[in-house]
């Protein structure tokens, strides 16, 4: 059985490849759709907008008090004062994560996420475990992620409902001072950014 | 509707599992699909809720059994099939039978303009103008609705009172958008304890936020 299965995923494969194959080149052909386009496209999903931007977002928050301000107050603009703008990315909020919160961001209808901060979703983001989880169960789903939160922690979930798309600015790691933007950006991870774990502090330099 | 791909709160699906290292795409088709999605977007003939609609709305079975880039190729196709741009023939033959609208290829976008485009976005945003129905700090309820069309008020808050955190000001109201119609309403963040939503088993101060519009709400 196991076999029939793989044989038939495989074919089903082949026919969703067919097909999108048939899709380019009859958009193509119509003169809708310019293959320089479709690569120019890619190329910048791959290599040029992706969660660095965002962990330089964050360092500098971290950095410079008024800048954590101006994301408080209009994160859309302060996030366009680093050049991230556009698709994905219109109206952005900044959740803050302190000793007492820990936020969480989720799409549970489709999959929204912030592209110019943090690039395309991963695919654990769009699936249906994380879609399902993260609002009844976001401890459990901290837990697959290895996160570990206490009790007393207040846990907000951000489901990504309009609009409006979820930036979480994580607490910044003891061990940490004096680091300059590059360094501490080098730290954030997009997963820290979702908020489905926290920013560790460099190794060697834990300040605990 | 009520559909597969409101998946909030629901059980069964096991853990969440992380790919190391993910990149960006997993396959050739999965990055022309995506390419293809936006390309043929921004020829201005639908909006992203029409594209969330058409995606959604499948059976059950189906949407969970696509993968995701799969449902990107049934959104886009439908959509094209909607517009009048394709035929079936042309989708199963990859062949052009006839030539597409001038007016449509004039608004072809150029590689130069991918930049810009994306650096601009989407407008979403609507002018101001409408009195908020609700201010920071108000109870309301999400109306217990159950549409057959598109909803952005997911299963697992109708029904539930919760508290405005914030007046995002006016959008483009998702459920008419996706039914082509663009009107604007106050979208505010409204905060759910998670004993409301989920019962007395649910930590006492952990909260969930949910973006909704005026027409989702009621005064509780």
């Amino acid at each position: 059985m196991a076999g029939d299965e793989r044989d038939h995923g495989h074919e089903h494969l082949s026919e969703t490849e067919l097909r999108v194959r048939a899709l380019e080149s009859l958009l193509v052909e119509k003169g809708l759709v310019d293959p320089a386009t479709l690569d120019t496209l890619i190329e910048t999903y791959e290599t040029k907008i992706g969660p660095r931007n965002g962990a330089c977002v964050v360092a500098r928050a971290w950095l410079e008090p008024d800048y954590r301000d101006w994301l408080r107050r209009d994160a859309s603009a302060a996030i366009a004062d680093m050049g991230y703008t556009g698709r994905q990315g219109e109206s952005m909020y900044v959740v803050e994560n302190t000793p007492a919160i820990h936020n969480l961001v989720v799409c549970t209808l489709c999959s929204c996420y912030p592209w110019p901060v943090l690039g395309l979703p991963p695919a654990w983001y769009k699936s249906a475990p994380y879609r399902s989880r993260a609002v009844i169960d976001p401890r459990g789903v901290l837990r697959d992620f290895g996160t570990e939160l206490a009790a007393d922690v207040e846990v907000r979930v951000w489901d990504s409902t309009a609009e409006l798309r979820y930036l979480v600015l994580p607490e910044r790691p003891a061990g940490t001072d004096g680091m300059d933007l590059e360094a501490l950006a080098a730290l954030v991870t997009r997963n820290a950014m979702i908020g489905v774990e926290t920013v560790k502090a460099p190794a060697g330099r834990s300040g605990a | 509707m009520n559909g597969a791909h409101d998946m909030g709160g629901m059980h069964g699906f096991g853990p969440v599992v992380a790919e190391a290292d993910e990149p960006v795409f997993h396959a050739a088709w999965e990055r022309r699909m995506f390419a293809l999605q936006l390309a043929a977007g921004a020829l201005g003939r639908w909006n992203i809720d029409m594209g969330r609609a058409v995606r959604e709305n499948q059976p059950p079975g189906r949407y969970l059994a696509s993968a995701y880039y799969e449902l990107w190729l049934h959104g886009a196709t439908t959509l094209l099939l909607q517009a009048g741009i394709v035929t079936g023939e042309e989708l199963a033959s990859g062949r052009s039978e006839r030539p597409a609208d001038p007016a449509l290829v004039a608004r072809r976008l150029p590689p130069e303009r991918v930049g810009p485009a994306l650096a601009r976005g989407d407008r979403f945003r609507m002018d101001e103008g409408k009195p908020a129905r609700f201010a920071p700090g108000d109870s309301v309820r999400v109306l217990n609705r159950h549409p057959e069309g598109h909803t952005r008020a997911p299963r697992y808050v109708r029904g539930h009172a919760g508290i405005v955190l914030r007046d995002h000001g006016m959008f483009v109201f998702a459920d008419a958008s996706a039914a082509g119609e663009r009107v604007g309403q106050h979208c505010y963040s409204v905060g759910f304890l998670a004993r409301e939503l989920w019962g007395r088993e649910a930590p006492p101060r952990d909260r969930v936020f949910v973006d909704l519009w005026d027409d989702h709400l009621e005064p509780a």
